[in-house]
């Protein structure tokens, strides 16, 4: 072409984008995250229309992926199980990068000042902390254990307080605290024989405790995070230890645990039931029937009701929890297979994925029925950039 | 669903099959990984199962691993069924 069309073109097409992208202007706090695990793709949404605004593929196995956000709520950080990290640019549609840290990937958390991802793998077990920024790493943590030096799997990671974040080892039964005040030399505490077969932990919202649910006996185990040189004890030591344990088929996840006031809300593991437990002093308070093995038990941000999905065969059935009566008070079927609940930062209302019917179902909290439905294929998960702004994640 | 297994040949009915396959992808892929390669639980891939004998395979799916994560299916898929699903793990 010739160059002085060549730059006429140029400034018309600067122009142009230019205009686009101020029509498009939009603000950050009501986006969010579908993920769709069989295409490799997500869906950046807008959650106070709600409609989706545009689509990003080729970001590899997703299923059993998680989000986090930058604080400024611009990027997303997805970990797939391929051991994929990708950071997405929510503003601009657009990947700004991708690597494959891993060969097998489950979660990962971003730092309270929003400068490290860490992520947690399968294989090879361990942690592994990058810059938030370029993506670049910074440290591996391999979760070494036992005398012939195995690697274990890490579940439960969580960012905690004062340049910490905390982890377990499914394979090894320890809890490691990674104190990153020199990301590059992460100092390791270690807390071991904390309860057989640990399979996922959370941060209670407040940043405070740290628990890691236990499937191969009853219970789970916490730390406390202001005191960790007290050591890990042992919640519910004895719950079920009669009652015979029905089989999982999924596992359930604790990062939807939820408390609300005073109450922590657990899914029991082997009992189709939700778990209440007084933060006071630890113990159970009441044991709420549900209709199937729960897999998230997320409370509405103000704490007045619990939304729980359920594991195969019973997930097309979501049950919503009144907390000021502690009992169910409404059975849905939105669809096979919910895989996940995501609730508006103030909550009036939740997001569903249901993978099955590859559709995003939302529903009003208050009036507990449906107001919209999105398509998506095979969804699997969805994060809000409320996020950001929460401890733990 | 237990009576499905009356069906003399052991390949389940093209329905069943995409079911079947359906299931393996997402609900043993839960803990096995949407491609098998392992999560929590090992990966299914026929390199994997290579030295695992199909009685093995059977007992696993049918009556789980007690002490382990693995859950017993057999509520939900026939011996026949199971069968047929160990064929198609091992198939490259
Ligand atoms: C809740 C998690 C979970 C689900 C769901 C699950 N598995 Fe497993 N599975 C496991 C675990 C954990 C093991 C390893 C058990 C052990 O340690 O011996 C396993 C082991 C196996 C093995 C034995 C592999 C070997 O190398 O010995 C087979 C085969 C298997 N699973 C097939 C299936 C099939 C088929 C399904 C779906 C119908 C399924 N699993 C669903 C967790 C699961």
């Amino acid at each position: 072409m010739n160059p002085r069309y060549f730059r006429f073109f140029a400034a018309l097409l600067a122009l142009l984008s230019t205009a686009c992208s101020h029509t498009e202007l939009r603000g950050s706090g009501d986006l969010g995250v579908v993920i769709e695990r069989e295409k490799g793709s997500v869906q950046i949404v807008n959650t106070s229309q709600p409609s989706p605004l545009s689509r990003i593929s080729d970001l590899g196995d997703l299923s059993h992926a998680s989000v986090v956000f930058s604080r400024d709520q611009r990027y997303a950080y997805i970990f797939g199980r391929d051991g994929g990290l990708s950071k997405i640019d929510l503003l601009q549609d657009k990947l700004e990068k991708r690597i494959v840290q891993a060969g097998n990937s489950i979660g990962g958390a971003i730092s309270q000042d929003g400068k490290l991802i860490a992520v947690s793998n399968y294989t090879p077990g361990g942690v592994k902390i990058f810059s938030a920024e370029t993506l670049e790493q910074i440290a591996d943590i391999p979760a070494v254990y036992g005398e012939d030096g195995r690697l274990s799997k890490v579940v439960g990671l969580a960012d905690a307080s004062d340049h910490r974040f905390v982890f377990t080892l499914f394979d090894a039964d320890e809890i490691w605290i990674a104190d990153v005040k020199n990301p590059k030399q992460p100092a390791i505490q270690k807390f071991k024989n904390i309860g057989k077969q640990p399979y996922d932990a959370l941060l209670t919202p407040d940043g405070r405790y740290y628990l890691a649910g236990l499937f191969g006996e009853s219970g789970l185990a916490k730390l406390d995070m202001w005191q960790p040189e007290a050591g890990v004890q042992r919640v519910l030591p004895d719950y079920g230890k009669h009652d015979e344990k029905l089989p999982v088929y999924k596992m359930p996840h604790l990062q939807g645990w939820t408390s609300s006031g005073d109450w922590l809300f657990v899914p029991a593991v082997g009992q189709h039931e939700v778990l209440v437990i007084d933060k006071h002093n630890w113990q159970l308070i009441k044991r709420i029937p549900v209709v199937g093995q729960p897999v998230f038990v997320t409370a509405r941000p103000d704490g007045r009701q619990v939304w729980v999905n359920f594991a195969f065969p019973d997930n097309q059935q979501v049950q919503v929890v009144d907390v000021k009566d502690l009992s169910v008070i409404k059975t849905l079927q939105p669809g096979k297979a919910v895989l996940h609940m995501e609730f508006t930062p103030r909550g009036e209302a939740v997001w569903l994925a249901v993978r099955d019917e590859d559709r995003v179902m939302v529903y009003d909290t208050e009036t507990l029925t449906e107001t919209a439905r999105l398509p998506a294929d095979k969804p699997s998960g969805i994060f809000f950039s409320s996020r950001a702004n929460q401890l733990g994640l | 669903m237990l009576l499905c297994g009356s069906v003399s040949a052991d390949e389940p009915a093209p329905a069943k099959q995409q079911e079947l396959r359906n299931l393996l992808k997402h609900d043993c892929g839960a803990c096995h990984g949407l491609q098998l390669k392992g999560g929590l639980g090992p990966p299914l891939l026929p390199e994997a199962l290579a030295d695992k004998s199909d009685v093995l395979l059977l007992d696993t799916i049918q009556n789980g691993r007690p002490g382990t994560a693995m859950p017993p299916w057999k509520s939900f898929l026939t011996v026949d069924e199971t069968n047929w699903l160990i064929r198609l793990l091992r198939q490259p």
